[in-house]
């Protein structure tokens, strides 16, 4: 610890930090721009100069920037001083030279870092009297706006978008006044983390698209903490919506989760509740076309759940509590998970490894500090892509050892990077196709699931130096197997990851035998495996059955009536099995937010929230519980499925759902029944939560419209709706400072009107927030942990004649369901096709683009090919989950058959 | 995209430094020597052949003012407007140039043959004012040795 | 007068080639330094002298080499700054076209001293004739066996490579040319780190100026004392002057480091042309304060000129007479500095173009009384340390001199609407 003295106050403050980030711990108001948290100093705008003095005899000092500057024991400063006050009132001025006046109609207006600066340096008169320079704007696809005049080039894009985010295609040109930042020409942004841009850039030069077609300033926004729902990670989101639509999605940190950033398909994916094919009421079939009320909706479903024997089957894209109350209503025996065959095993796998690993079950912001890291089976950018984004940091750990011991602070970006050059730590990545991060890796193999595995096997044994468990293994597998063992000794935090999206349990197993290995070697190893979906892990966590035993018992007549919850079952089995399990039921309700082919053969349609419309809680794939809020109070028929279930448990007078009407009802039973998922009840405070008797605002202060807004259907202002279920109003009354982590609506401080916010709520600049970070794991290492050595490595992958063995393919757009549904998102989703290998091609004289038909189970394909060098022999790449692609069993075999004659009939899902 | 010469000299320039990329703007030299000028396409080849992206190198392209990104007449006058030759009156040299080719700075003349550029001091300010033509200069400049000087560029 | 720079100089006649360099005891420093001395004696010697860096900031040379690491393994650089784009400085190129030979022979020696393997020259892309000499020199310095590997069998190695660059004033600063040499943006870098310590490619570096690197052969023939003593003032060696302007004989001269301004002025550049008067000049290139008259009888040396307000720059200066506009001279500057700034930091991106719309503005009658207070607190705030690199605050140097000496000048442009010398 040091002394430093602010203004003639004394502060302990840590060595090593430089001023900036250290004032600002002490929440002092010190302007910035191109310094950001997560990615150091360059000292580029010189707006957050100091004035520093030599001793307490110096009355003069000398002004330095202060991101520039290390803490050092004794120091003096001064914030407040004249000469630093009027030099960052110029910087502003100068800045200001040539950026429009345009607030009024800029989309960063009310929520805009240099907005706030402008004010908080006092810079209020312009002296500035010539012309300003003026830009053409590209286009740059779906997601990001570009508008070059309001640029201040502070560099915090390019640094960003090249130097954190690995992207090729964004940068700087011209020279001295003449900047421009943007593509060589117009286009798509490649990056898949472009919308953080809109987060980076303190001013208006890249704004989310999606809002400006609905655009609503920050301010009016009615806000409320949420997790991404489209991938396994649980990314932290603030969700905001106007006028009954959802307008934005933004970052919400979290220290230990998703830092300062989100990928685009989880910042963009939101637009699907705002579609078109959105169920907005309930429907009763039989009823059609009149209108059904949410009473007859219910009655009629009621009435088919008592006459009839009902099974349930959950969803893992819906909440824990909307799958328990389901599992309750139905009974256990009756509760199936409502996921693939594969997916059932592996993420029960997962579930079994997590619990039993000796090694630390990481975060995801604990990868980003890794110094080593394995990746088997996953296809990172494009199956959990905010994990890629953390694994591009570990890869600096090593080099930056270099930086730390010439005693360079790591903060100092340029130098550090100039120190590291293009050095790289270890990073191996073992999938079936190429893979974005193979760039930054230093080994690649891409091999087939089978020989994946066996790679994995291989290393552990090297690792515990224990005798090959792996038959026959290749001399190329075995070095490259001693190599990863060697690399991963030598680290001091190695990492493996791997997950559900390989396919295979082996390659999980594998990868828990390495940590295990790793960790009985001393190695301070984590783990981090990969789920299919938001809550595959919860819904895991309260077990039940296969789907495959749902269709069983429907086919053997044991049941007449399903539940569906949040579930499209054509995206769980093959579509012949899922028609023949429709045409045994006697009554389907489905509850869900899109129309899907599953929503076609319900009987009775409930109109369920989703994540915007509804209170949950997901558990991640490290087994963190994590709760999202309703975000705005929505039309009586429009209700969470937790809601419509326990209505429905009501109507039928459902023991177990006896007086239960709130979120708040449903926790504790949930723990009683599952004490494994003890602790989700802590997760976030509960509903009577006050602080000074006052609940959380959803609104911010200086919301504007309430009375007006709906004066088009009522002139008298409406009582505003009550949540029964939060802490949080729906209204812009209530307790106006900071709320518990975990029930932030929207991050404001006073002169802070940006996300940079943040820092205020922070405990540390880029550590926890105050109270610790939102979410509590369900599953955490014990003494217990039995680290259990899977043994059986499986043989090598052997082709079959007349068949090609069918690996999947993940798309960051397209592949996950909700998110496939946004407008913005489909536009880059891509079309249905299929990776071959080139010697395959040739020996069906295939060239890229033609057409090949085969054959998985009964269902026939037909897709146009992509030639690939690098996919195995005999086998091949299939998109899971695309618009045209339908489900199949992967990894399986599909048959080549030349009497396989392809006709243009419609498929069974389109 | 690239002639084999051009990538046989780029070469040669990649193998005297460490990295790859360093040898980035020698490439650009190289075909801009060839070929006058880079154009988006020789900028895309060369970015490709460099392992960089377009973006990349064109953000050190275009930071370099004697790389030209627009094409350029066949000789490329470069006028010292600096401090010396400013005070050596380069300005009546350059009004009288510009009335003789008919050209601004950054215009060519109709026939190709020149283009008119400012550049920072030439390091002649002994003898100023001073202009380059291609990789000759000239100083001590008068209106009158103007058309003695151009005859030289058939 | 000894002027050991420049003695093998003839106007209008090739350089000497490496035989005939050698003929005149061209090369002994490096056989003297390889076989007899240790780095560390080198540096020392180096120290000694008081060699002061020409490049324009006069920092002992001997002193920044000393923090090179040694210890550290991997590779390490010397870099010569050939760049010379200062406005009114042409002192480099004399060195460059006149003894290349010179130039190798220091940089061995230098390379020697911090143990670089391989140097580059860092040329500016208008010194044609230089990176000719240049490429026939170093091509005959490898064939001689001083350049590449086991030079003159005593292990060391050193290869040398002319860069020639691509335009950008900003390159001459040190630690952009090195960005510039890695084929980046030439954006300058932070300091610290130092390039001695994390340079090119994030190796220890050393850059130093032509003429810096061209006074080591002699600083080692004939020792340090007798650098002092080619001195008239405690700063040592000769110095390259040159005067530019409407001077009588504009030119460059080696003289004794601490002649006088007047001397330059009137001896060697004959004074002023007849019709016009002395007002002002610009001592070391276009970043340095104006001295006027009562500076005249100044010693041209580091410290005498910094005591003056001004810097001793480059050494070359610029005359400003009676029949030129003042403002219009600054605006001129100001014109280069805001086009070659890099545009990484603000106050110089967006400062220095504001500086110049003023000046324009004033020179075309549309100044404002308050464009004064504006163009004050630029050279106010534009200083040292708040910039990201020297550039602007060199490109203040000019303007806020000229705003204490010619100041009735620029009132004049403003209360007549209109430059008083057109
Ligand atoms: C904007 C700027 C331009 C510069 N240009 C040159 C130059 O052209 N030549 C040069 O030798 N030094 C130049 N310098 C100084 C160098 O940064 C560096 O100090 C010098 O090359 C060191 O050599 P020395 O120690 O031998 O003087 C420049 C500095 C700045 C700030
Ligand atoms: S576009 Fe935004 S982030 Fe990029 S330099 Fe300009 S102001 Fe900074
Ligand atoms: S934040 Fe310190 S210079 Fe930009």
């Amino acid at each position: 610890m040091a002394t430093i003295y602010i203004d003639d106050k004394p502060f302990e403050v840590p060595e090593g930090k430089n001023l900036l980030e250290t004032c600002l711990n002490l929440k002092e108001d010190l302007p910035y721009f191109c310094w950001h948290p997560a990615m150091g100093s360059v000292g580029a705008c010189r707006q957050c100069a100091v004035t520093v003095y030599k001793d307490e005899n110096d009355k003069v000092g000398r002004l330095m920037m202060s991101c520039m500057e290390p803490v050092r024991d004794g120091m003096r400063l001064s914030i407040k001083n004249q000469q630093a006050k009027d030099f960052r009132n110029n910087v502003i001025g100068w800045l200001m030279t040539n950026h429009p006046h345009d607030c009024a109609v800029c989309d960063e207006g009310g929520s805009c870092h240099l907005q706030d600066m402008t004010v908080m340096t006092g810079h209020t008169y312009r002296k500035y009297s010539f012309d300003k320079k003026t830009y053409r704007n590209q286009y740059l696809g779906p997601f990001l706006n570009h508008e070059m005049n309001r640029c201040i080039q502070c560099y915090r894009c390019v640094r960003y978008y090249k130097d954190y985010a690995g992207g090729k295609d964004l940068d700087v040109f011209g020279a001295h006044n003449h900047l421009y930042f943007g593509r060589a020409e117009e286009g798509v942004l490649e990056s898949e983390f472009s919308g953080n841009l809109a987060e980076v850039c303190p001013t208006g030069v890249f704004t989310d698209k999606t809002l400006k077609q609905h655009y609503t300033r920050k301010w009016d926004l009615t806000t409320a903490p949420s997790v991404c729902h489209h991938c396994s990670l649980g990314c932290n989101t603030i969700a905001g919506e106007r006028y009954g639509t959802l307008r934005n999605i933004t970052t919400r940190y979290n220290g230990e989760v998703n830092g300062y950033f989100l990928c685009d398909r989880g910042r963009f994916g939101y637009e699907f509740v705002n579609s078109a094919a959105r169920i907005r009421k309930p429907l009763v079939r039989s009823q059609l076309p009149e209108a059904t009320t949410k009473e007859h909706a219910l009655q009629e479903a009621a009435g088919m759940i008592s006459k009839g024997r009902v099974i349930g089957i959950g969803s893992p894209r819906a909440s824990v509590e909307s799958n328990f109350v389901l599992k309750t209503l139905v009974g256990e025996d009756n509760f199936y998970l409502g996921v693939s065959e594969p997916d059932h095993d592996l993420v029960e796998f997962n579930l079994r490894v997590l619990r039993e690993t000796k090694a630390h079950i990481l975060s995801l912001r604990e990868v980003e500090k890794c110094d080593a890291v394995l990746i088997l089976g996953e296809d990172l950018t494009n199956t959990a892509p905010m994990l890629a984004l953390a694994v591009r940091q570990s890869v600096r750990q090593q080099p930056l050892e270099e930086v730390a011991a010439l005693k360079i602070p790591l903060w100092q970006d340029a130098a550090a990077r100039e120190l590291i050059q293009d050095k790289k730590g270890p990073l191996y990545i073992a999938t079936f196709n190429p893979t974005k991060l193979d760039e930054v890796a230093t080994e690649i193999f891409n091999a087939t699931p089978a020989e994946i595995a066996r790679l994995g096997f291989a290393i552990a044994n090297k690792i515990t130096g224990q005798p090959s468990e792996v038959n026959d293994l290749g001399k190329a597998e075995e070095d490259l197997a001693a190599q990863i063992a060697e690399a991963l000794l030598l680290a001091k935090r190695p990492a493996i990851i791997s997950g559900t999206h390989g396919g295979r349990e082996s390659i999980i197993k594998a990868a828990a035998n390495i940590a295990n290995a790793l960790h009985d070697k001393g190695k301070e190893a984590g783990i981090m495996l990969t789920a299919p979906e938001c809550n595959s892990m919860g819904l895991d966590m309260l077990g039940s059955h296969r789907l495959e035993s749902a269709f069983a018992v429907m086919e053997h007549g044991e049941a007449d009536t399903v539940i569906i919850l949040e579930n499209d079952l054509y995206r769980r089995a093959c579509s012949d099995e899922v028609n023949k399990f429709f045409e045994q039921c006697k009554n389907v309700i489905v509850l869900d937010h899109l129309h899907t082919p599953t929503t076609e053969r319900a009987n009775v349609l409930l109109s369920a929230g989703t994540f915007a419309e509804s209170d949950g809680t997901l558990v991640n794939n490290e087994g963190r519980a994590q709760r999202f809020y309703q975000v705005y109070p929505t039309s009586e028929d429009l209700q969470e499925s937790w809601r419509w279930l326990m209505q429905l448990g009501a109507a039928i007078e459902h023991k177990q759902m006896l007086g239960w009407s709130t979120f708040d009802d449903i926790l504790p039973a949930i723990v009683v029944a599952h004490p494994e998922l003890k602790g989700i009840e802590r997760v976030t405070p509960s509903a009577d939560f006050r602080i000074a008797g006052q609940k959380i605002p959803r609104e911010t202060h200086r919301f504007s419209g309430r009375t007006s807004m709906n004066a088009g259907m009522n002139v008298s202002e409406p009582k505003p709706q009550e949540d029964p279920d939060s802490p949080l109003t729906f209204t812009m009354e209530g307790y106006r400072g900071q709320a518990p982590s975990s029930i932030i609506p929207f991050f404001w401080s006073p002169g802070w009107n940006s996300q940079q916010a943040i820092n205020k709520y922070q405990e540390e600049i880029g550590g926890p927030l105050h109270g610790g970070d939102p979410g509590i794991r369900m599953i955490e290492k014990t003494e217990q942990s039995i680290g259990t050595h899977f043994s059986e490595a499986p043989e090598h992958f052997q082709p079959l004649a007349d068949h090609l063995f069918m690996v999947p393919v993940y798309h960051t757009f397209g592949s996950e369901e909700l998110s496939a549904q946004a407008p913005a998102i489909a536009q880059l989703t891509p079309e249905p096709y299929l990776i071959l290998n080139v010697t395959d091609a040739l020996e069906l004289k295939l060239e890229e683009g033609q057409h090949l038909t085969f054959k998985i189970g009964e269902l026939m394909y037909h897709l146009p090919i992509k030639i690939s060098m690098t996919i195995t022999r005999g086998t091949a790449g299939l998109p899971v989950g695309l618009p045209g692609v339908p489900f199949a069993e992967l990894p399986g075999w599909a048959i080549l058959n030349k009497d396989l004659i392809w006709k243009q009939k419609p498929q069974a899902i389109s | 995209m690239l002639t084999s010469e051009e990538i046989e000299k780029i070469e040669h320039e990649i193998s005297l430094v460490p990295v790859r990329k360093a040898a980035c703007v020698e490439a650009l030299k190289v075909v801009q020597q060839h070929r006058g000028w880079v154009s988006d396409d020789t900028l895309k080849a060369v970015a490709e052949f460099m392992e960089m992206s377009t973006a990349e190198l064109d953000s050190v392209a275009t930071f370099y003012n004697l790389i030209y990104r627009q094409p350029v007449g066949r000789h490329v006058i470069l006028i010292c407007d600096s401090v010396s030759c400013w005070v050596m009156g380069y300005e009546n040299v350059r009004e009288v140039l510009s009335d003789k080719l008919g050209i601004q700075y950054g215009q060519t003349t109709p026939d190709g043959k020149f283009t008119m550029l400012p550049n920072v001091c030439l390091g002649c300010c002994d003898h100023a004012p001073a202009l380059m033509i291609d990789n000759d200069l000239y100083h001590d400049i008068t209106p009158e040795k103007l058309d003695e000087i151009l005859a030289k560029y058939a | 007068m000894e002027t050991p720079l420049t003695q093998h100089i003839v106007a209008n006649r090739p350089p000497l080639s490496l035989k005939e360099y050698e003929q005149v005891g061209g090369y002994q420093s490096v056989r003297k330094v390889l076989k007899q001395m240790t780095p560390a004696e080198v540096t020392e010697l180096v120290k000694a002298s008081n060699l002061k860096g020409r490049g324009g900031a006069g920092f002992s040379t001997g002193m920044k080499w000393s923090f090179v690491p040694m210890d550290v393994p991997g590779p390490k650089y010397l870099i010569c700054n050939a760049d010379e784009m200062e406005p009114g400085t042409f002192k480099d190129r004399l060195l460059l076209e006149g003894n290349p030979h010179q130039l190798i022979e220091g940089m061995i020696v230098a390379a020697y001293a911090i143990q670089a393997n391989v140097s580059y020259v860092f040329l500016r892309w208008a010194y044609k004739l230089a990176a000719h000499e240049i490429t026939k020199a170093i091509q005959e310095a490898y064939d001689a066996g001083y350049l590449g590997k086991n030079i003159l069998g005593t292990g060391f190695n050193l290869d040398m490579h002319l860069h020639t660059g691509v335009g950008r004033y900003i390159c001459g600063e040190e630690t952009a040319l090195i960005n510039a040499l890695q084929g980046k943006r030439a954006n300058p870098r932070a300091k610290p780190p130092f390039p001695q310590v994390s340079g090119l490619y994030g190796k220890p570096t050393i850059v130093n100026n032509v003429e810096t690197l061209s006074c080591l052969p002699h600083i080692v023939n004939n020792g340090a004392e007798w650098f002092k003593g080619l001195s008239k003032s405690e700063d040592s060696g000769t110095k390259l002057y040159g005067v530019s302007g409407k001077v009588k004989r504009p030119g460059t001269w080696e003289l004794p480091m601490g002649i006088t301004v007047r001397e330059l002025l009137e001896e060697y550049a004959g004074g002023m042309k007849d019709d016009v008067q002395f007002r002002g000049l610009l001592p070391g290139g276009a970043s340095t304060d104006f001295l006027v008259e009562e500076h005249l009888d100044l010693k041209m040396d580091y410290p005498s000129i910094t005591k003056a307000g001004s810097r001793m720059g480059t050494g070359t200066m610029i005359v400003l007479d009676d029949k030129t506009c003042p403002v219009g001279f600054v605006l001129n500057l100001q014109h280069f500095f805001a086009q070659e700034s890099c545009g990484f930091c603000t106050p110089c991106r967006d400062g220095l173009p504001w500086v110049e719309k003023i000046l324009l503005a004033m020179e075309r009658g549309e100044g404002k009384p308050e464009h004064m207070n504006i163009l004050e607190f630029h050279t106010q705030f534009l200083g040292p340390g708040n910039t990201f690199c020297a550039l602007a605050p060199g490109a203040m140097e000019p303007l806020q001199s000229a705003l204490k000496y010619f100041r009735a000048d620029f009132e004049r442009h403003i209360t007549e609407h209109k430059c008083p010398w057109k």
